[in-house]
C-alpha cells in the first residue's frame, strides 16, 4: 500500500448548475435517501401503522356503548390516531439522522439549509401519507363512514401538511436532547392545537354533509396555519438545528 | 486560509474555548495536539460551520463564519467523532447521497475511485450497520475526500484503522498536502503527527498554548514540547485559581 494513492477527481468535478434545479436535486436526494432506508429496515412505517391500529381500536371498544357518541367522535378518533402515529414516526425519522451523526453529514453539505428541511418534510408527509391510507379504510369500515369523499382527503391532506411541517422543526430541535422521545410531543401538541381544531372541525363537516359555507372557514384556517408553518420552518430551521 | 480571532465558546455556564487565535496558510498541515476536553473537537466544529461562537472571528478562504457559511461549505472536507453515515444504506449507497449533496460530475467513477481508496470495493454492496468500526471510519473518510475538498478538517481520523488501512490514510493525507491542500487534524498519536504535519500547535483549556513548525522540532522532542506546552498553562490556571482564595485567607 501507500505510494500511488490516488484521491484527486476527475476533470468534471463540482459542474455549477442551476441553482434552483440543485435546490430540488438536494430535496430529492433526502427523500430518496429516506425512502431506501425505510424500505430496508420498515421500522418506521410498521411501528406507526402497528401504533396507529391500536389507537383505533381501543377508541372503537371505548367509544362502543353509544352510537350517537360514536358517529360525533368520528373525526377526533381520526385526528388523534394520525397525531399519536405522526410523533412515533417524526421522533424516529430524526433518530434516524442522529445515529451516526448523520445531522451533521447533511448540515456540512454547501446546500441551503431549508433544503434539508423541505428533504425531510417530504418524506415524513409521505410516511404519514402511507400510515393514513391504510388506516382510513380500516376505519371507514368501524365507523361505517364513506371514504369516497374528497372534501375529507383534502382536509387529511392540508392537516397532515401543517403536522409535518412544525412536527419536522422541532423533532430536529428535540433530536439535540436527551430525552427527545418525551419532548417532540410536549413541544407539538400545544402548537398544533389550532391545526387540530381546523382539521376535526372540517373533517366532521364532510362527514356530516354540512354545508359548505360552514366548513370553508376551517378550511381556510387550514390553509392559512401550513403557509405559516412552512415559512416559519423555511425562516428558523438553520438557527434550530446549529449549536 | 483560515483565520480565527478572539474565538469565544460556551455551552452554557462553562466557557470552553476561551479568546482561542489561530491561523494557518493555504498548504500548511496543522496538528493540532492537546489532552482529553482541552476544546479540540469544539473548535473544530465551529471551523466546520456546525457550531456558532458565542463570540470572536472566524474567516476560512476569505469568507467569514457563520454568515457566509454556505461559501465555505464547498471546500471543506470533515472527518468527525462519528462516522457521519446512514447504516441502512449500503457504502455505495451512502457515498452516492453525499456525492449528490455536494453536486458531484460523474459520480459512479469518482465513488469507485473512493471505494477504492479505502479498501472498501469489495464490501460495497454492504449495509454500513453491518460494518465493523474501523470499516466506518474508511468510509468516513471516503466521504470526507469525495468531492476533493480544499481545506480538510480531520478529528482523530487514525482512532480504529487497523495498520493498512492507517497506512492509506497517511498516504492519503500526504497526498493532499502535497497538492497543496490545507489540513487541520487532531491526534493524540504523537509520533503519527510528528511524520506528517508541517506545523504542530498544542490547545490547552481552550486556548492554542504553543505553536512551532516542523523545522524547529525534531520529532524526538515533539513529546518533551507537548509536555512543557500543558504544563505551563496548568501552571497558570493553578496560580490564578488560587490567587482568590489567598485572598480569603488574608
Ligand atoms: N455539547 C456539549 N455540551 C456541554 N459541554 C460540552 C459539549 N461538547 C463539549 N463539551 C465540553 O467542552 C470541553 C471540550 O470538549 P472537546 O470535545 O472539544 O474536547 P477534545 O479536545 O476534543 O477532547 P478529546 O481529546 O477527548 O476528543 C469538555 O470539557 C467538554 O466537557
Ligand atoms: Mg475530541
Amino acid at each position: 500500500m501507500g505510494g500511488e494513492v490516488k484521491i484527486a477527481t476527475s476533470p468534471s468535478k463540482a459542474v455549477i448548475r442551476k441553482p434552483t434545479s440543485f435546490y430540488l436535486r438536494t430535496v430529492w436526494a433526502i427523500v430518496w435517501k429516506d425512502l431506501a432506508a425505510e424500505l430496508r429496515s420498515r421500522e418506521l412505517l410498521t411501528s406507526m401503522l402497528v401504533f396507529a391500529l391500536l389507537v383505533i381500536l381501543i377508541f372503537n371498544f371505548a367509544l362502543e356503548l353509544d352510537p350517537r357518541a360514536r358517529f360525533n367522535a368520528a373525526s377526533g378518533v381520526l385526528w388523534v390516531t394520525f397525531a399519536f402515529a405522526g410523533t412515533l414516526g417524526l421522533n424516529r425519522s430524526m433518530a434516524m439522522e442522529k445515529d451516526r451523526g448523520c445531522l451533521d453529514g447533511l448540515l456540512l453539505a454547501p446546500v441551503d439549509r431549508s433544503a434539508i428541511f423541505f428533504g425531510k418534510a417530504l418524506s415524513n408527509l409521505f410516511f404519514m401519507l402511507i400510515v393514513e391510507a391504510i388506516v382510513l379504510p380500516i376505519y371507514s369500515l368501524l365507523y361505517n363512514i364513506n371514504l369516497f369523499n374528497p372534501g375529507l382527503i383534502a382536509v387529511v391532506l392540508l392537516g397532515s401538511i401543517g403536522y409535518v411541517a412544525v412536527g419536522t422543526l422541532l423533532a430536529s430541535m428535540a433530536v439535540q436532547t436527551r430525552t427527545r422521545d418525551v419532548l417532540l410531543p410536549i413541544l407539538l401538541f400545544p402548537i398544533v392545537i389550532p391545526l387540530f381544531i381546523a382539521a376535526v372541525k372540517a373533517s366532521a363537516g364532510f362527514l356530516q354533509s354540512l354545508e359548505m359555507s360552514e366548513i370553508w372557514p376551517w378550511l381556510n384556517l387550514l390553509i392559512v396555519y401550513d403557509l405559516i408553518f412552512l415559512a416559519v420552518a423555511f425562516m428558523v430551521f438553520d438557527y434550530v438545528v446549529e449549536e | 486560509m483560515i483565520e480565527v480571532r478572539g474565538l469565544v465558546k460556551r455551552f452554557g455556564l462553562k466557557t470552553v474555548l476561551k479568546d482561542l487565535d489561530f491561523q494557518v496558510q493555504a498548504g500548511e498541515f496543522v496538528a493540532l495536539l492537546g489532552p482529553n476536553g482541552a476544546g479540540k473537537t469544539t473548535f473544530l466544529r465551529i471551523l466546520a460551520s456546525l457550531s456558532r461562537p458565542a463570540m470572536g472571528e472566524v474567516r476560512i478562504a476569505g469568507y467569514r463564519l457563520p454568515q457566509q457559511a454556505a461559501a465555505v461549505r464547498h471546500i471543506l472536507g470533515v472527518v468527525s467523532h462519528q462516522p457521519l453515515l446512514y447504516g441502512d444504506l449500503t457504502a455505495e449507497e451512502n457515498l452516492r447521497f453525499y456525492g449528490k449533496m455536494y453536486g458531484i460530475g460523474a459520480p459512479e467513477k469518482r465513488i469507485g475511485e473512493v471505494l477504492d481508496l479505502v479498501g472498501l470495493s469489495l464490501r460495497r454492496r454492504d449495509l454500513v450497520r453491518t460494518f465493523s468500526r474501523g470499516m466506518q471510519q474508511r468510509l468516513a473518510i471516503g466521504r470526507a475526500v469525495l468531492h476533493d475538498p480544499e481545506v480538510m478538517l480531520f478529528d482523530e481520523p487514525h482512532t480504529g484503522l487497523d495498520q493498512d488501512a492507517s497506512v492509506m490514510l497517511d498516504g492519503v493525507l500526504r497526498e493532499v498536502a502535497a497538492r497543496g491542500r490545507t489540513v487541520v487534524m487532531t491526534s493524540h498519536d504523537l509520533a503519527r503527527a510528528g511524520d506528517l504535519a508541517s506545523r504542530f500547535d498544542v490547545i490547552s483549556r481552550g486556548k492554542v498554548v504553543a505553536s512551532v513548525g516542523r523545522a524547529e522540532m525534531p520529532a524526538a522532542k515533539l513529546l518533551d514540547f507537548y509536555r512543557a506546552s500543558i504544563s505551563i498553562r496548568e501552571d497558570a490556571a493553578r496560580v490564578s485559581s488560587e490567587q482568590p482564595s489567598s485572598r480569603i485567607r488574608m
